[in-house]
């Protein structure tokens, strides 16, 4: 029993079936859990947080765990993998967790050893100087960043992801270290509209978008894709049947139709979407996913373009640290994001921030209606005041 | 219960390791410093200054160490890494991706779990040529034993790129990088040495997730990573080979907070629930009013917000007012209790969920195209949720027969019961109307009556109807 070396290991290219082992699924969980994990299994009475990035767990049987969290990128190499695993090995018995927020969790069952653990996660670094094991990411906090492939992966997407999560993490950094918020705040990353990280629930997302429409390759087109897909494959209708001069069978598209989702572009590779000065990132804030307090929630854009400005996203970074500082100092205890922009109402949080609201704020998609203010309870702000003299209501 | 399905090998990383200690640790510090890669790529060097953990820094110590490495050590271009981050540059100077659309790759018999990527600039960056992902389903609820990561980390280092997500979006560990030819030799020694099956992708189930559950967590109201790995292991068929109009994910929460966010990333949602009372311990409450236990187990730690008040903090919040104190005892009406679980984060040491548990059920969660981003909504408010779940693969398999019989290409089973209507999604899969299901009931008067819901039926004689009016 050894991994296989050579070109094709003990798998036999001629003969690709023998011995073939399907439908295994994953290793079972309960050999990966530490000693202390199974016994205490199911018999947790509480938990708390010792200080940013250390919990400690309770049991029934008396037992305490710790646990240290720490950061990581999500991109990762096998090098920074198996320094996990010689912490692991050194402080841990060999076991290792990771959360759904891609951070590092390592499990302990004595304080000296989270002390001594403590000290040698912040002593390592890059040789750039980054931290490779900072501690955080509990409680009132802004834990690791979830997101998607980006350039590094991703054939659709509409912004770099490891990138732009790197930026926004250096500049939160004291928010991922401290536990100064009024409650977590969850920040999420997709790269394009298509959200493989679901994005669309978080405190704040921060989405990769398209404004141009698809640019069509009437060349290939009829070769590489199935026209009637791709007509249906658009949400808004506004791709149809054509033909080009020369007769050969194509699509068009109703520019004023399009919403640039990019739809089209994932049924059919001869709809490039992306474009240097089109693409850019989208900011949401307010949603959330868990049931207390207030009912789960959708985000809401509050920023509709600002500019894939690589590798730092300078305008991204200040919105999202703006818009943390102004949030951390007005909400109330326990009132994340979303509950704390409802209460002080919308058009407050567009003054509060300082951010424009524009146009493209306004729904006008689909039960854009369910959005509209139909009521005469609003606050006066500034924003308010200007439609006043727009319309000549006073001087 | 705790056993796997099967025997399971016991892995033992020097058994199974192709890397000695030299070859892991082949480069010094020093090295490291004076080390450029072989593209000029000053963008993305700048990610390698700041505090938080750099994916370029950890990066080139992979590409140091692929240098080093003598040839035949190494099934895959030496310059992968390097190749990755000069592509990255130049997405970054272009603004615009480099990699291809498409490309249809896999192992054999199954149609997930392989994910084709080619560059299109192939000639430039001839390492990532072939950069195709493997998804490998992760354990439940992402513990480790060291001896599986290592041995995955030679697999990978050897006949992969040797970057790898710790873990995907969905929840899988995903391989990133390696070349058409390598795939069957990467499954074989995956299943054979490693007993470690692929994820799903494509129009596939995808790898089922859950949070931490009863492993660490005094919340949870069921077992989830038991029952995460039981719907994995039952489903492994739907898992591996598309039969579905799009992609269908399962998620499994303890309890409403909801951690691995079912409710808005699953095609259904499990979520781990109570129908019997919140357990008190008066006392603790007493405790945590008088300041000597910190509230919400101190994740407020890092600012002085003044002394713990519950009426405020507890009492108030509570979305259905169902709560006071009486005689300095905390009083819950639990049949008004909508199980929120804010007095329960908040005073974790006092307030505990009930004991007779059990799932909540909600179905239609998506990210957004089409008809927008959906969250979840209620179809059975509570069930059982005991090994084998019988009850609950009833309720899914009749969610499939209908979607595959009536989704269309691309559309999620969300999407199909908007199309569809909530009504007749309840009726085909057997399930009668409640006010659980709606935030509200409709404010349109616009009825779709069916002819058996009116005596008389449709039919009618227009004769008749003249008799009694002229034209």
């Amino acid at each position: 029993m050894a991994l296989s070396t050579g070109k094709y290991g003990k798998f036999d290219p001629q003969n690709p079936t023998k011995d073939r082992i399907t439908d295994i699924g994953p290793r079972h969980y309960w050999e990966n859990f530490p000693p202390s994990i199974q016994k205490n299994y199911g018999k947790w009475l509480y938990h708390e947080i010792l200080e940013p990035g250390v919990l400690v767990h309770v049991s029934e049987t008396g037992d305490k765990v710790y646990t240290v969290r720490c950061g990581s990128p999500r991109l990762m190499t096998v090098q920074h993998v198996r320094e996990i695993c010689d912490i692991a090995d050194k402080y841990c018995d060999g076991y290792v967790r990771f959360t759904t927020r891609n951070n590092i969790e390592f499990i302990v069952d004595s304080l000296e050893k989270v002390e001594a653990l403590k000290k040698d996660l912040w002593s390592r670094k890059f040789v750039s100087g980054s931290y490779k094991f900072p501690i955080g990411g509990t409680g009132a906090s802004i834990t690791n960043i979830v997101h998607t492939q980006g350039y590094v992966h991703c054939h659709t997407p509409a912004t770099d992801a490891s990138s732009l999560v790197k930026a926004v993490m250096d500049d939160l950094f004291d928010y991922f270290t401290g536990m100064t918020l009024p409650a977590k705040v969850r920040v999420a990353v997709a790269c394009c509209l298509n959200m493989c990280g679901a994005v669309h629930c978080s405190d704040i997302a921060l989405l990769g978008i398209h404004r141009k429409p698809p640019i069509i390759d009437h060349e290939v087109i009829d070769q590489v894709c199935e026209l009637p897909l791709v007509i249906s494959s658009c949400p808004l209708g506004a791709i149809s049947p054509d033909k080009t001069p020369e007769g050969r069978r194509t699509l068009k598209i109703k520019v004023e139709r399009c919403m640039f989702c990019g739809n089209c572009y994932t049924m059919c590779p001869a709809l490039p979407i992306a474009d240097k000065e089109g693409d850019g990132v989208a900011i949401l804030v307010g949603g959330k996913i868990s049931n207390a307090v207030s009912e789960p929630k959708f985000s809401k854009v509050v920023v509709a373009y600002l500019p894939n400005n690589f590798p730092r996203f300078p305008e991204v970074v200040q919105t999202v640290k703006k818009i943390v500082e102004v949030y951390a100092a007005d909400a109330r205890k326990h009132e994340r994001l979303g509950d704390w922009a409802e209460r002080i109402g919308w058009e407050k949080f567009f003054e509060k921030t300082g951010i424009p609201f524009t146009e493209h704020l306004i729904d006008d998609y689909r039960l854009a209606y369910d959005t509209f203010r139909t009521s005469t309870q609003f606050k006066f702000t500034e924003a308010a005041w200007n439609v006043c003299k727009a319309a000549g209501g006073i001087d | 219960m705790f056993e796997p399905k099967r025997p399971q090998k016991q892995l033992k990383y020097e058994e199974l390791r192709i890397y000695t200690d030299e070859e892991l640790k082949n480069f010094t510090e020093e090295e490291l410093k004076e080390f450029k890669i072989k593209h000029e790529i000053p963008a993305v060097e700048e990610l390698e200054k700041g505090p938080w953990p750099s994916f370029v820094a950890d990066a080139k110590q992979e590409a140091l160490r692929r240098r080093k490495l003598a040839d035949d050590r190494m099934m895959i271009d030496r310059y992968v890494v390097e190749d990755l981050l000069g592509q990255l540059e130049l997405s970054f100077k272009d603004g615009e991706t480099h990699w291809k659309h498409g490309g249809i790759v896999g192992v054999f018999g199954y149609g997930g779990g392989v994910i084709g990527r080619y560059s299109d600039v192939p000639e430039k960056f001839p390492g990532i040529a072939h950069f195709h992902t493997i998804r490998v389903n992760q354990p439940a609820s992402k513990f480790y034993k060291t001896d599986f990561l290592r041995a995955l980390c030679d697999l990978w280092e050897y006949r992969g790129s040797g970057l790898v997500n710790m873990h995907g979006s969905t929840g899988d560990i995903i391989l990133l990088g390696t070349t058409t030819e390598q795939l069957e030799p990467i499954f074989y020694d995956m299943t054979h040495e490693l007993d470690q099956d692929l994820g799903g992708s494509g129009s596939n189930l995808r790898t089922p997730s859950c949070c931490i559950g009863k492993a660490r967590c005094e919340w949870a109201c069921y077992d989830t990573q038991e029952m995460c790995y039981e719907m994995t292991m039952h489903y492994q068929d739907e898992l591996h080979r598309p039969a579905f109009p799009y992609k269908f994910k399962f998620k499994f929460d303890g309890c409403p907070n909801c951690c691995v966010a079912s409710i808005a990333r699953a095609d259904i949602a499990f979520i781990g629930t109570w129908r019997d009372e919140i357990r008190i311990d008066q006392e603790a409450v007493k405790a945590y009013i008088a300041g000597d236990i910190v509230p919400r187990g101190g994740s407020h730690k890092g600012r002085d917000w003044g002394k713990f008040d519950i009426q405020k903090e507890v009492i108030n919040l509570c979305p259905s007012q169902c709560m006071w104190m009486e005689d300095g005892k905390l009083v819950i009406d639990n049949k008004e209790c909508v199980r929120c679980m804010h007095c329960i984060n908040v005073m974790p040491q006092a307030l505990r969920p009930g004991t007779d548990t059990g799932v909540s059920i909600l179905v239609g969660a998506k990210a957004p195209i089409l008809e927008g981003a959906q969250i979840s909504q209620v179809i059975v408010p509570f069930m059982k949720a005991e090994p084998p779940y019988d009850n609950v693969k009833e309720v899914i398999e009749k969610i499939w027969e209908f979607w595959m019989e009536e989704g269309k290409n691309r559309e999620r089973v969300g999407e199909l019961i908007q199309r569809v209507g909530l009504p007749k999604f309840l009726e085909v899969i057997g399930l009668p109307p409640a006010p659980q299901m709606i935030k509200a009931p409709r404010a349109n008067p616009y009825i779709f009556w069916k002819e058996e819901d009116v005596p008389g039926g449709f039919e009618r004689d227009i004769k008749d109807f003249r008799a009694r009016h002229k034209r």
